[in-house]
Formats: C-alpha cells, structure tokens, sequence
C-alpha cells in the first residue's frame, strides 16, 4: 500500500480486519465509561493481531484513565482475569493467542478496589 | 556470603507458573476440554468446575458443622462476586430435594454505603433498585439497611452478650437426624412448614416499611436521613488517613449487620470473604498491629460477639474460582465502587498488601493459598481470666470486642512504641529553660506549650485505654471524636465510670482467696 491509499485490501501478507466483543467486568468498567460491552474491529496491520497487540490497542482507543490500573507492562495488572471465548486464558497462550474474527474476550477484575 | 546458584539443602525454589495448554484434558472427567485452571495446573471443564465449586461450599458447611438445621442465618451481601456467590450456593443447597440439602433458615442483609463513598442520591438510589432486583429474585427475607442507621444503635452492640450454648459436638448428628423426622412428621400432617413460612413473612413485612418508602422517602424520615447522611459524612472527613477510613467502615458496618441480627432474631452471620480476600486481610491486619485476633478475623467462625457468630464460608475458594463461577453460570452482581476505588497504589496499607500479594500471586500461584493456609493454623484461645482486674471476664476493645491485647509489660513492643511517642513528644526537663522563651509564664508546666493539655486530647487520652493497638490507630487518625456515634461515646463514658468506681471501691472488695481480717 501506498501512502495515501487509505482501503485495506486483504492480501496474504496482511491479517484481515477483525471484528470483537470485548466486555469489562467487576469494575474494570469505570476505567471504561463505565460501559462493560465493546464492539470492536480492530484495524488490519502486516502482522496477526494477538492479544498483546489487542492490549495495546485497547490503552490507545478504549482506555479512559488510569491507564496503570489496568495495564502493567505489556500484560495485564495481576488481579484482572482474561477469558477468551469464556476459557481462561492460560489455556489459550495468553499474551500469544492469535486472535479470531467474532471472538470473545473479557476482562474481569477481581481486585478489591476496582 | 550467599551465592545465587547455590542451593541450601532441601530449600526448593517457590514453584512457578507451569505452562498448560487447551490440548490438555479436563484433569477430573478426562473427557471435555477444560475451561479454567485452578490453582497450579489443574484444569477443569465447565460442568466438573460446577460440581467442584457447589461440593466445596457443602463440604466447607459439613466440616465445620457450625450451622445447625433450623437455625436462622443472615447473609451479609455487598453485591460484590463472592457474597452473591454465596447466595447463589445457598440458594441452591436449599433448593435441593434430596435429604442431604441445606437445612437453615437464610435470611439477607444489604448495607448501602454510599454516602460514605462519595455516591450522590440517584446513584445511591439506583443501587439500591438494582440490588432490590436481585434479592427479591431470592426468595428469603431481606433487610436493607444503610450505613446512616448506625447513629441509631444501642450501645448494647458494643457489649458482649453471654453466649448462647451450642451443644456438644455429638449432638450436631442428634439436631439433624431429629429435625429430618420432624419434618417427615409434619410433611404428612399439618402444614406447619409453609405456615411458618407465611408467619416469617407477615413479620417480616410489619418491621419493613411498605415498598417504595424506604427510610429516605418518607418527608420527615427523609429530612432525618440527611442529617444523618451529613453526620456520617463529617465522621468520615474528619479522619485523615484512608486507612483508618477503611478500619472504620468495616466496624461500623460489623456493627450494623450485628444489629440487624440481633433484632431479628438470626444466631449467625455468614460473610462472603473469599481466600484471597482473607489472604489480604490477614498481612494487612498484621500490619495494622492487629495480629492478636488473627484467628477470629480470618478464621470460620468468629464468636466475638458471643450470641451472634460470624462464619466465613466462602473463605476456600479463591477470587479467580469465584469470578469464573459468576461469569460461567451468570450469578448477577452489582459493582459499587468503594472508598478505595481508584485510589493511588500506596493510598492505605489495604491497597499496598493487595498489591503485593497479587503481583506475586502472578508469577508464583500458591502464594495465596500458602499465606491462607498459614492463617488456617492460628486457633483462638480460650478467653483468659484477667489478673489485673480478677474479674472473670477478660477485657474487650470498645470497637471491635476482641480481648485487649495492651497488656504493657515490660519488654514487649507495646511498651517500646509508647516509650519512644513518649520520647518523641515531650521536652526532656532539661530542655524547659531553653523553652521558658516561647512560652512566659507558663515555666511550672512541663514541656511549656508543646505538651498538649488541650480538653480534645484528654479526651483522647481517656478513650484510648478502652481500645486494642489496631484500634487505638485508627482513632488516633480521627481528629474529632465528638463526631462518632452516639452509641459509641456513651459505652466509652459508662465504661470509664465503671472502671473509676471500681479504683474508688477496690480497696473494699474482697478477694476470692484472701481471708476478711474482721473474721477470726
């Protein structure tokens, strides 16, 4: 793609946009307006969207405020849960899942304070 | 001289995280693909995570055999995961049809704090709505309470009332098998069951106001209920750490529920303190200087209070089983944000240990359940005799009635704290002649103006004695302790009084083994 060129065409080379639910949960919806539902499409990029990708994304477009509350380096804060397709995502590679189009993700926080 | 790679004899590394894969089958059934990991790599599928969790709350219940069929129970809820999962594990072993189901009378209790966390009236108001839905939806009986009601107590709460006697461990078998043929008897004749569950009803509506004129509604319980607000909201500006905020609400709400239970007749209280909230709760209190009651503060069940007993049924499952739990089978929650909600990481030591414990539970997955499991150890006492006093029963902290651990003796930490307040607060004698120029005139004091002998801090000076050390910080946190409840500064006078007639008329007392010189 040229600069310029702002249509995205799929090409091998590029990940096809990809369309989420991504939810907030046990108060980590403050940091979000407090609106706990997001649909998402994240915009298509040269390499596959995972979740690490997603998080960065997520403090850059949907993140309100405090961003420390939510992320700590490139994971989450330790206390938040993420549920990917309603499974843990320690199952799921955490951080290295490759995300897919219509997938689920949720972020519960279990810390006290929100 | 420690080396990094030595490994001191049979000292293992804390065991990291292991790496587990969605390949990996469900580690109970073997058959379906797991959905979660508990603790250090197990996984297990949605429905065996179901039957763990629900066999776990039963097996918490049987074991500790604290709860007798019959006995009414009120369940503390704060709409938070682990009290609505609570509910949710006593709906369902209510619901059970088999004989082994849940065999108590559940009632509900909800504290609405909002005034003290800064929610306006709608919001407040909105909560409440919210909340209603849910405990409506439950089926038992339910008492919404707000924090404002705590200017209305008795101070009776503050006294220890003799405990009721539960019965010797054998007998908890007799109470159940008797109450299954009670209720085998009753099935087939008269229909005592429902009718006390109508009975319950009616006099449960006759102490609750009408639906939709709560205490707040009403023109003149409305204006009350500001002023009450105000009160409350002026109590908690006027203390100046979040710490000690945080001390505060939690006795005051203990207090509160405690009322409601003794008013409406419930034996226990069952709090939804889950593990890990425990885990926090027991480094946190240990740096509050409150290690002396660790065992009643984390442990099952906390008798305190002597009639009421506190038990803590949730306290096995960790916050991450919990949250799993409520998402996978949709137990409804409400968030209410606290007083710490989005506070600065290292705004009160709560918030501090939170942090702590969490950041290493990421990397090291049995932190929590080791530091738990520590606390589990830690049995109370039987209550003590105290000698000073000769009286049968130990004293208790005004505020939280556990047994006053201020016993100042001589190299014990207490003694070392209030040596150096002392050090660090008043001018040595031989300082006074450099002080004589603040202060003229006033050279018969010691330490001039930089003693205060202000009417506050004498007042201060009376009410501390009459708390444990946890206590005894958090009210020195408070600047005004004219703006504490009623109820609680009038104990405070009775007790003082009774302590100065006691001094007065100690030297009449007999003792038990002393002889009446009079008598021959």
């Amino acid at each position: 793609c040229t600069s310029g060129l702002r249509a995205c065409f799929p090409s091998p080379k590029m990940a096809a946009p990809v369309s989420l639910l991504v939810e907030f949960g046990g108060g980590a919806e403050l940091l979000f307006d407090g609106i706990k539902k997001h649909q998402v499409t994240l915009p298509c990029q040269p390499e596959p969207w995972d979740i690490r990708n997603l998080l960065k994304w997520i403090k850059q477009n949907l993140l309100k405020e405090r961003p420390e509350l939510f992320i700590q380096g490139d994971t989450v804060r330790p206390g938040i849960l993420v549920l990917i397709n309603d499974a843990d995502w320690e199952l799921m590679g955490e951080l290295d899942y490759k995300l897919q189009d219509q997938d689920n993700v949720v972020f519960i926080s279990t810390l006290h304070g929100g | 001289m420690c080396q990094a790679q030595e490994e001191y004899g049979g000292c293992d590394q804390p065991q990291r995280r292991p790496r587990v894969s969605c390949a990996q089958k469900c580690m109970k059934c073997k058959e379906a693909s797991p959905v979660l990991v508990i603790r250090v790599g197990d996984a297990f599928c949605k429905a065996c995570f179901r039957e763990y969790f629900v066999h776990k709350f039963r097996a918490m219940l049987g074991k500790n055999r604290a709860i007798y069929p019959g006995e009414k129970v009120l369940l503390a809820l704060s709409g938070g995961p682990a009290s609505s999962s609570m509910l949710r594990q006593v709906q369902e072993g209510l619901s059970r049809e088999i004989a082994k189901k849940l065999r108590f009378i559940p009632g509900i209790i909800y504290v609405d704090e909002g005034a003290v966390c800064g929610q306006s009236l709608a919001e407040r108001e909105e909560t409440l709505l919210q909340m209603e839905t849910i405990l409506q939806a439950s089926g038992f009986p339910y008492h919404l309470a707000h924090l404002e009601e705590v200017f209305d107590l008795p101070s009776s709460i503050l006294q220890r009332a003799p405990h009721s006697p539960a019965g010797p461990e054998n007998s908890y078998k007799e109470a159940v098998e008797g109450f299954i043929c009670q209720q085998r008897r009753e099935e087939g004749g008269s229909p005592s069951l429902p009718e006390r569950r109508i009975q319950e009803k009616l006099a449960e509506l006759s102490m609750r106001e009408a639906p939709g004129t709560e205490g707040l509604a009403a023109p003149g319980a409305r204006l009350l209920g500001a002023v009450r607000t105000e009160q409350l909201v002026q109590l908690f500006g006027s203390v100046k750490t979040l710490t000690a905020k945080e001390e505060l609400l939690q006795t005051l709400r203990n207090h509160l529920i405690l009322h409601t239970a003794r008013a409406q007749g419930y034996s226990k209280v069952m709090m939804g303190d889950s593990c890990t909230r425990l885990a926090v709760k027991l480094l946190t209190n240990l740096s509050l200087g409150r290690g002396a009651s660790l065992a009643v503060d984390t442990g099952f069940s906390d008798d305190r209070h002597g009639d009421v007993v506190v038990v803590r049924p949730m306290r096995e499952y960790s916050a991450k089983e919990i949250a799993f739990y409520n998402h996978l089978f949709g137990v409804p929650t409400v968030f209410t944000p606290a007083l710490d909600t989005k506070a600065l990481e290292k705004a009160s030591i709560h918030r501090v240990i939170e942090r702590f414990l969490f950041g290493l539970q990421a990397e090291f997955p049995s932190t929590v359940s080791t530091v738990y499991r520590t606390g589990e150890k830690l049995s109370t006492a039987p209550g003590d005799a105290d000698p000073a006093t000769g009286a049968a029963e130990p004293q208790h902290c005004l505020l939280c009635l556990c047994a006053l651990d201020t016993n100042v003796e001589d190299g014990s930490a207490l003694q070392a704290i209030l040596v150096s307040e002392q050090l660090s607060q008043q001018r040595l004698p031989a300082a006074s002649p450099a002080g004589r120029g603040c202060c003229p005139g006033a050279e018969e004091q010691r330490g001039c103006c930089m003693n205060t002998t202000a009417p506050g801090a004498d007042a201060r000076a009376d009410f501390l004695p009459l708390l444990c050390y946890g206590c005894r910080l958090t009210i020195k946190d408070t600047t005004c302790l004219e703006s504490l409840p009623l109820y609680v500064r009038s104990e405070a006078e009775r007790r003082k009084c009774r302590a100065a007639m006691k001094l007065e008329i100690q030297e009449f007392l007999l003792e038990d083994e002393a002889v009446n010189p009079g008598e021959s």
